[in-house]
């Protein structure tokens, strides 16, 4: 095997967008416009329960420039999507189910016109009781939300029932025996709070119907190939009449993975005629998009008194809102990471998903990780202390090992965790200084906390096309949704076949042309569509080398590729022929055009069936795992309770770097939203109604926020099955930073929070001893 | 003369005349009339910052500004301002730094950090957190905006023209 070159893998390359979005040029969906193009504009419901009785659309309907009216009426009731389990109509249909639920839509020739329409569609409703919590959606007398739930299309056994949307467990070992065997337990109750996602451009879509019916959708997006699925689901069309392409993506934390305003917007297209353009506003966009779920989460962990973890429970209940959407995956996801990267025994994890009548919780960076995260790290500390050890000493003594499995029995192909808590604590001064200081009016402490999260799910593919030039064309269906992936493609493909970056392009996602890709979602596309790429340069160095040989007169088997484009006898570089010449001749006169394919499903099971007794597994294959460990220096003022992180350190071991920079972009922006999440995000409901759908009232990190002392450390592991050793970065590093935030705040006052966010009221209150700790040790 | 429903702006040095209605704001002119998407509507509110762009060399909101309201005053937008070397030496920088991820707040950003250097070349890194603390981003964490920023000024002659 030829060693790896360094030209491309291991470089900061700067984005290959670059150019475009310095200079303002680059297009996201709202700068897209169409000729003869209509505005659409949404009805949403005044109510979180109530029954859809009539419409009343005459009004709206005559106003002068209104082209199109849709309600739950243009839909029929079994066109129905969901991610999980099909339980959502393009717009409400017989019921709505939470305040800010798409009711109507109108396409008009302003935008202002079709404001104006929609507020002019008169429903009538007959309201029902709103059940706004898990717990009361799951007792015995609640209102049903979903009345034929039980029926509806599920992709994995759900267990549905009632207001039950999902349950999921994990059992490993024997739990009773774990409780036997340990010699002290610590359990309590832990609580997280609804974070918005506010990528800073909101949601929006454009679709167009030709004259033969088929319709082109353009749509903020984390996968041109779920916008295909969810809108042919959802109106009944054959998925080949529905062509979707992106624009550029204002980032997606996961809020644009599943559909947003998408099918709407094809409905109102498809009534209209014309093109029909529709960007959420903000309060829409917080409203009825989706957000990261609520967790309620009881842990309870068994220790021996040398500091050995012997069992742990988790359980959780979480909110879904109003429709399944991504939330049976976040459910059992969020249980198959709760006992963190540590050697456990003894292991249940157990877990339920309330519908509710609230909008829609879903996928959002870490993916249910963050909240168990949450509990189970600031938990380690609590033992540690306890125990009197040192809460890095402590980890460190459990963490998993080379050799060791994953919960559910899946092995781990490569593992930096300790490298990562080691790296922390050196460049932290853990060791060498005191943890905890007080200054004049305020306290300091460092906190410590660890993660993991996967890499590898469901499937993807890549072509790899050279051009009769001998010029590359790279087109894999990932979409870019900000992060680089674009860029870290590119840089594999120019890697695989030796070429520089500037011979290659990469095709924008096209449902018409790109091969499938499943989604720029669960830290997948490195490590999935990269193999791929591989794969397919692959298929194309062997039909250079192939068409070489008979131009070199030599065997295939005594050629190498060259770098720059060139295909030469090994050992002997002048003895070459360039990437054009063996490509006119492909294209010209014989063999024909030369085109590398790959794609795969990740195949690795979550489960072993001799290890782990599972019930409710959204997601039979999913793996690859990557590891983290964050470190903190929080300060907390005396007086109000306001903590302010001042340093942070963040090590996450990602396989390789294939673009350092970027990693590095990755890890400080991960950090930064977890920094909100731990501090001050939080979206509030008075009632059914969402009180805080602005930037004005929900605050995210600004520059003032975030630490000027933030360093990303990389810590690479060589993945042996990952491409050229890589794993994945977006979603690890915000994992364990509430936990960190939350150690050092611990650490600093001398009291545990067990609830987030750590608002000044809520940790003044702990220094004032108002906040029990409700935890339990028992001998 | 000059109908009611149609306003004249001065934008990146030329004179350009819209429809607009009396409530149009300055973003939406921009936007939708004169096709200047560089500006972003991030939050219609003043927040986020991603609307931003000069008036009288100053930055401003324009989600916030009305369109009537800015007929006397020169407008700069990032596609004005792109052959400008300030505005250059901070592209040059936020490239090389990595500065941007999706790029929606970056124009936004760009014509923030360029008003901050043309009125103050060399600032500290607390000056530039608090000269860009109006403009969010979601992506990078700040930390290399605020590298690129103080790379670009120390990459600036002294003498540069902005």
């Amino acid at each position: 095997m030829n060693k790896p070159l360094s030209f491309a893998v291991g470089q900061s390359a700067p984005q290959i967008e670059a150019q475009e979005k310095v200079s303002g040029s680059a297009q996201y969906i709202a700068d897209l416009y169409r000729p003869n193009m209509l505005h659409g504009a949404l009805l949403q419901s005044p109510h979180a329960h109530a029954r859809i009785i009539g419409y009343d659309i005459a009004q709206a309907a005559a106003m002068p420039g209104v082209h199109a009216i849709v309600t739950g009426d243009d839909l029929q009731e079994h066109w129905r999507m969901g991610a999980f389990i099909k339980d959502e109509h393009a717009l409400a249909k017989g019921k709505v189910r939470y305040v800010g639920e798409p009711v109507a839509a109108v396409a008009a020739e302003t935008e202002a016109l079709a404001r104006a329409a929609a507020a002019a569609i008169e429903v009538t409703y007959e309201e029902l009781p709103a059940t706004l919590s898990p717990q009361e959606a799951l007792s015995l007398d609640a209102a049903v939300i979903h009345e034929h739930a039980a029926d509806y299309i599920k992709v994995f056994d759900a267990g549905t029932n009632a207001n039950l949307c999902s349950r999921t467990s994990f059992q490993e070992g024997d739990i009773q025996r774990g409780w036997r065997e340990s010699e002290l337990i610590f359990e309590a109750n832990y609580q997280t709070q609804p974070q918005a996602h506010v990528s800073l451009e909101p949601c929006g879509a454009i679709a167009e119907m030709d004259a033969n019916g088929r319709v082109s959708l353009w749509s903020a997006n984390q996968s041109v190939f779920r916008v295909q699925a969810n809108v042919a689901e959802s109106l009944g069309l054959p998925m080949s009449r529905l062509r979707c392409l992106t624009p550029k993506i204002g980032a997606g934390f996961g809020n644009k993975m599943e559909p947003h305003v998408q099918p709407i917007v094809v409905l109102l297209a498809m009534k209209a005629k014309r093109p029909v353009k529709l960007i959420l506003t903000r309060e829409q966009d917080f409203e009825m998009v989706r957000a990261r779920h609520p967790f309620q989460i009881r842990m309870k962990t068994g220790v021996k008194r040398d500091g050995t973890l012997v069992a742990r429970e988790v359980e959780v209940l979480l909110d879904g809102g109003a429709f399944g959407d991504d939330s049976p995956g976040v459910l059992g996801y969020s249980l198959l990471m709760s006992c963190g990267p540590y050697r456990i025994p003894h292991v249940h994890c157990h877990g339920r998903l309330a519908y509710t009548n609230k909008m829609r919780f879903g996928a959002f960076r870490g993916f249910g990780v963050p909240q168990v995260t949450f509990a189970g790290e600031t938990q380690m500390d609590e033992i540690a202390d306890a125990l009197g050890l040192d809460p890095i000493e402590f980890r460190l003594k459990n963490l998993k090992r080379e050799g060791d499995c994953w919960l559910g029995g899946q092995p781990i192909e490569s593992n930096g965790v300790s490298e990562c808590l080691e790296k922390v604590r050196a460049v932290s001064g853990w060791s060498s200084e005191p943890r905890t200081t007080r200054g004049g009016e305020s306290r300091r402490a460092l906190g410590v906390a660890c993660s993991a999260h996967i890499s590898g799910l469901l499937s993807t593919g890549a072509i790899v096309r050279l051009l009769e030039d001998g010029t590359i064309l790279l087109n894999t269906g990932s979409v870019d949704i900000g992060q680089g992936s674009n860029t870290i493609l590119t840089q594999i493909c120019a890697e695989a076949l030796r070429v520089p970056l500037e011979l290659i392009s990469i095709a924008s996602p096209d449902t018409d042309g790109s091969p499938y890709n499943w989604g720029t979602t669960a830290s997948r596309v490195t490590y999935m569509t990269g193999t791929s790429v591989i794969g397919a340069a692959a298929e194309v160095e062997r039909k250079i080398k192939d068409q070489a040989a008979e131009i070199l007169e030599c065997a295939p088997e005594d050629l190498e590729l060259v770098p720059g484009g060139l295909v030469a006898v090994k050992g002997i570089p002048q003895r070459n022929v360039s990437f054009a010449t063996v490509s006119g001749r492909a294209h010209w006169a014989a063999g024909g055009p030369i085109i590398g394919s790959h794609s795969w499903v990740f195949n690795q099971k979550t489960v072993d069936p001799k290890r782990a007794t599972v019930v409710g597994l959204p997601f039979p294959q999913i793996g690859a795992f990557v590891f983290n460990a964050t470190a903190v220096d929080v300060e907390v003022d005396d007086t109000t309770g306001k903590c302010k992180v001042l340093r942070a350190w963040s090590a996450c071991d990602v396989g390789r770097a294939i673009n350092p920079q970027m990693v590095e972009g990755q890890i400080e922006g991960a950090f930064v939203q977890g920094l909100g999440f731990a501090l001050f995000e939080e979206m509030v409901w008075n009632g059914a109604q969402l009180i805080n759908p602005t930037l004005m009232d929900y605050k995210i990190p600004t520059f003032m926020e975030a630490p000027s002392e933030l360093k990303a450390i990389i810590v690479e592991s060589h993945d042996p099955r990952g491409p050229y050793g890589a794993k994945s970065v977006g979603e690890i590093g915000i994992n364990s930073v509430a936990a960190a935030i939350t150690n050092a705040v611990n650490a600093a006052i001398g009291v545990r929070v067990r609830r987030l966010p750590l608002t000044p009221p809520r940790v003044l209150e702990a220094m004032l001893g108002s906040e029990t700790t409700a935890g339990t040790a028992q001998s | 003369m000059t109908q009611p429903n149609s306003v004249t702006l001065n934008v990146n040095g030329k004179a350009l005349t819209a429809n607009a209605a009396a409530i149009d704001t300055l973003l939406t002119v921009l936007r939708d009339q004169f096709l200047l998407t560089g500006a972003k509507r991030g939050c219609n509110q003043g927040v986020c910052g991603a609307c931003t762009v000069l008036a009288d060399g100053r930055p401003v909101r324009s989600c916030l500004s009305l369109a009537f309201d800015c007929d006397d005053r020169r407008i700069d937008t990032i596609e004005g301002l792109n052959d400008r070397p300030i505005m250059q030496a901070l592209q040059r920088a936020f490239i090389a730094g990595g500065a941007f991820q999706c790029g929606f707040c970056t124009p936004a950003m760009l014509v923030a950090s360029f008003a901050l250097l043309q009125s103050n070349p060399h600032p500290s890194e607390a000056e530039i957190r608090r000269a860009l603390s109006g403009n969010y981003c979601r992506c990078t964490g700040y930390k290399k905006i605020v590298e690129a920023v103080f790379d670009a000024a120390a990459r600036l002659p002294a003498d540069t023209a902005a």
